[in-house]
């Protein structure tokens, strides 16, 4: 009985926190598939720019999205921490996304997120379905479903 | 008991027989006296009615039992084949397969009744003259079978008391008590059917009309469960006579003979004494059926007699089957089941690649290892063949509705014409004999309609009257070839010119500068018919585009060749297997790709000063034959790791008749690949048909050579 009330009053998601450029982005933990080391990835010729090509997942061939081009930011570098998150939504076929770095995962209550306005023309903004509130700092919470589109 | 579970293989076998019924109608029209197709298309008709009834789909059931009804006519000389009998066979060929693809659909039969063809059925028959009503279907054998019943009767218990359980012998007394008729009767199914429960199941169905079943040898329940041979024992108690209840048996389908007599603990051993001789000839057979007789004194033999009487069946039986083949013995199997076996086998082959990319990069290769890699290697190859060979199916089952279809047209159209079909055996994977039906039948109601001409122009040509279009199937090294030909009035290039310009596809001078296999292509583009009217047919420019994109889904190309005046050819060609191809492993600017080693003429090594320039495009003269040039790395957008004036190793491709010398920087080999879907997001790129994994599990592109040529 308390339990169902806890959750009618104040729903409670978990994001993955990750960081592109100086920025945190969340995304829904119940989208990700695997989150994998940065790995040589296998250039696809003549597709646009944010495709950075394929990778092989235990045996599949998934393509691999640069979140960074994506946004109209500088294309990735490379390093130690940068990590594909492996995303598998309804609709979509699986795809890796390349991000910065992987932080942690914070549990946030619908109370802490706001939807804000943003601007949708915007490149950043456009991809924003939230922002989250966390000790930590902001999190602007990642619309996939806005990312995937006209992909 | 449910039957729905059985509605996959009555679908199946609807489908089979209904392409029996229309091959044989067919012969039936060349040959309409020729008693052993009647035969068969009476067995398939009956068969079909029995499988209808068992799954209850009454107008089903209906409409081919007044087919079965003029068939049975035909056997038995009352009625002449003629040619509307045959049409209206066709129509009522077409509705049944109708019920079956709503079937198929909703496992409902719908609410179509036919009844204008169930009329023409029985105009048929009562155009036969006598007053004689349609008779039953399923009497007529029963009738014969039934005048062998006294010599059989008398044998055919099957019972003595001692096998029966306390319960089924309280009940044998309440019977008798309450003055019912106690009957035995052995039911023997065919030894060819598919379904013994559910035709058991309607025995009892039609049995329990007539009364009650009291004991059942094997039980019921292990007879629900197909726990039985070919045959099953059971005692009846009934109000009514024997005969009815035995003809009724009978009627079920698949059912081969059921025989009777009346139930009498003690009268049995009389009947065996009666057939002294019988029972010694055969005294060996029945242990098997009957496990315990030594156990049984008196009636033992008589429980014998029923067994024995099937053995001395047969050779009657086989006499009536004489003319049809034997039973296909086909195995179905869930795709899935094999999709996931593929899968394994993939999986087998890039571990297969791993280890071989491990003994070569390690310098001091042992030989044990070698021969582990040649072990596993024969293992996977072989694996990979038997796997494909499952997935095989002959083409027939696809190109078999082609006569049928193409009389059709000749009745429509008024144009005579005949099909002639050779390799028809010829296999190919499961889900391209899936596809390529419909592609086969654009392309035959193409050269139908557009490709033959009308008789009198024919004869004017001085061709023969009747039209011919052939369908050829063969393998070709990995690829299968299936071409459609016909000797009609082939492609009028002039006209297709025309037609081009007006549309406003090319303009006149691109039109006429355009070369016959140019404008032949135009045919295959969307909405683009040459036909002068729009006919039932075809003409509506939905067509050769079908064609050619479903054929291209399947990796396949088609390929078109005509001389006016003397017919057109076709060819369509498909790759044997889909899914794991031989190909030959470059390197371009540093990264691997793979070309699939069926489209590789050969491989030549080229001094960059051979290269001349042709209308601004890279060509080489090979022996004789110019080719152009394909810069690989400008292709795929990457950086050549070779200088301008290094040699060059050029791969020509092929593509028909058309070649493509494919510039790339170096050779890794021959290599086994699976192929992988990239997803939808990224296929774009037309030259690259998808991606392979390596080895080292890095993943390389395969780039379709067709598509660069």
């Amino acid at each position: 009985m308390a339990n169902e009330l806890s959750t009618n009053v104040n729903e409670i998601t978990q994001y993955i926190v990750i960081r592109i450029g100086q920025e945190q982005y969340g995304i829904d933990i119940k989208y990700i598939d695997n989150i994998v080391r940065m790995q040589q990835i296998t250039r696809v010729p003549q597709v646009p720019a944010h495709f950075r090509g394929v990778i092989n997942l235990r045996g599949e061939v998934i393509p691999v999205l640069s979140l960074r081009v994506k946004m109209g930011l500088a294309p990735d570098e490379d390093t130690k921490d940068t990590r594909i998150i492996i995303i598998k939504m309804d609709q979509h076929e699986p795809i890796g996304i390349v991000v910065d770095s992987v932080k942690e995962v914070v549990n946030l209550s619908s109370s802490e997120v706001e939807k804000a306005s943003f601007d949708k023309n915007d490149e950043r903004d456009a991809y924003a379905s939230g922002i989250g509130k966390h000790e930590t700092g902001l999190i602007t919470l990642l619309d996939l479903e806005m990312v995937f589109q006209g992909l | 008991m449910d039957v729905s579970q059985y509605l996959d293989i009555f679908l199946d076998e609807s489908k089979e027989h209904l392409q029996n019924l229309n091959t044989s109608v067919l012969n039936l029209e060349q040959d309409p006296e020729n008693a052993d197709t009647i035969g068969e298309i009476f067995r398939a008709a009956h068969t079909l009615k029995g499988m209808a009834g068992t799954m209850g789909f009454k107008r089903m059931q209906n409409l081919t039992h007044d087919m079965e009804n003029v068939f049975s006519e035909v056997r038995d000389g009352n009625l002449k084949v003629n040619a509307g009998m045959i049409d209206v066979l066709f129509r009522c060929l077409d509705a049944i397969e109708g019920y079956v693809t709503i079937i198929g659909e909703t496992s409902d039969e719908g609410d179509n009744d036919n009844e204008p063809i169930i009329k023409e059925l029985n105009d048929i028959l009562a155009g036969k003259g006598g007053a004689e009503a349609a008779p039953a279907a399923g009497e007529k054998p029963a009738e014969e079978a039934a005048a062998e019943q006294p010599a059989e009767a008398e044998a055919a218990s099957g019972w003595n008391m001692a096998d029966l359980s306390e319960d089924e012998q309280k009940a044998l007394e309440d019977a008798m008590l309450a003055n019912k008729k106690l009957y035995s009767v052995t039911v023997t199914v065919q030894e060819n059917c598919l379904l013994k429960a559910a035709r058991a199941f309607l025995v009892f169905k039609a049995i329990e009309e007539f009364g009650e079943i009291i004991a059942a040898n094997p039980s019921t329940q292990d007879i629900e469960d197909e726990k039985f041979e070919l045959e099953f024992s059971l005692i009846i108690a009934a109000d009514g006579e024997l005969d009815p209840i035995l003809k009724e048996i009978k009627a079920v389908s698949e059912i081969a003979d059921a025989k009777g007599s009346v139930f009498d603990g003690e009268a049995a051993p009389a009947a065996a004494a009666a057939e002294p001789e019988k029972k010694e000839e055969k005294e060996e057979k029945p242990e098997e059926t009957h496990p315990a007789p030594a156990e049984t004194t008196a009636p033992a033999p008589v429980k014998k007699e029923a067994p024995k009487k099937d053995g001395a069946q047969p050779p009657a039986k086989a006499e009536k089957k004489g003319g049809k083949p034997a039973v296909n013995r086909t195995v179905r199997v869930d795709i899935e089941k094999l999709d996931s076996l593929m899968n394994l086998v993939s999986e087998l082959i890039i571990a297969k690649n791993s280890l071989v990319s491990g003994a070569t990069s390690d310098s001091e290769s042992s030989s044990n290892l070698h021969d582990q890699i040649d072990y596993l290697e024969s293992v996977t190859t072989n694996l990979h063949e038997s796997v494909m060979k499952v997935r095989m199916v002959p083409i027939e089952s696809v190109v078999s509705k082609f006569p049928r279809m193409i009389r059709d047209i000749s009745k429509q159209l008024n144009k005579p014409m005949e099909l002639y079909m050779s390799g028809e055996e010829t296999e190919l994977d499961r889900t391209v004999v899936d596809e390529i039906g419909d592609p086969l039948m654009h392309m035959l109601r193409n050269s139908a309609d557009h490709g033959l001409e009308m008789p009198e122009e024919r004869i004017a040509k001085g061709k023969p009257e009747a039209g011919s279009i052939f369908l050829d199937a063969y393998q070709d090294g990995n690829n299968v070839v299936i071409e459609v030909r016909d000797d009609g009035n082939g492609i009028d290039t002039d006209r297709v010119r025309q037609k081009a310009i007006e549309r406003g596809i090319m303009t006149e001078e691109q039109a006429y500068a355009a070369d016959d296999s140019d404008i032949i292509n135009l045919l295959f583009m969307p909405s683009f018919s040459t036909a002068k009217q729009v006919s039932d047919l075809s003409g509506r420019g939905v067509g050769l585009d079908v064609v050619k994109s479903k054929i291209e889904a399947l990796s396949g190309e088609v390929d078109v060749k005509t001389k006016l005046g003397e017919g057109t050819t076709f060819t369509i060609r498909l790759p044997l297997t889909l899914a794991i191809i031989q190909a030959l492993m470059v390197v371009v600017g540093g990264e691997k790709y793979a070309i699939a080693l069926s489209g590789i003429q050969t491989i030549e090594d080229v001094d960059p000063k051979d290269v001349k320039t042709v209308e601004s495009k890279e060509v080489i003269n090979l022996r004789g034959t110019v080719i152009p040039l394909l810069r690989l790395d400008n292709i795929l957008e990457c950086e050549s790791t070779r200088k301008p004036d290094e040699h060059m190793i050029v791969v020509i491709a092929k593509k028909g008749d058309k070649q493509a010398g494919l510039v790339v920087d170096q050779l890794i080999g021959q290599q086994e690949i699976v192929i992988k879907s990239m997803g939808k997001y990224i296929n774009k790129c037309k030259f690259i048909s998808g991606a392979t994994i390596l080895g080292d599990g890095e993943v390389a592109l395969i780039i379709d050579s067709n598509a660069l040529i």
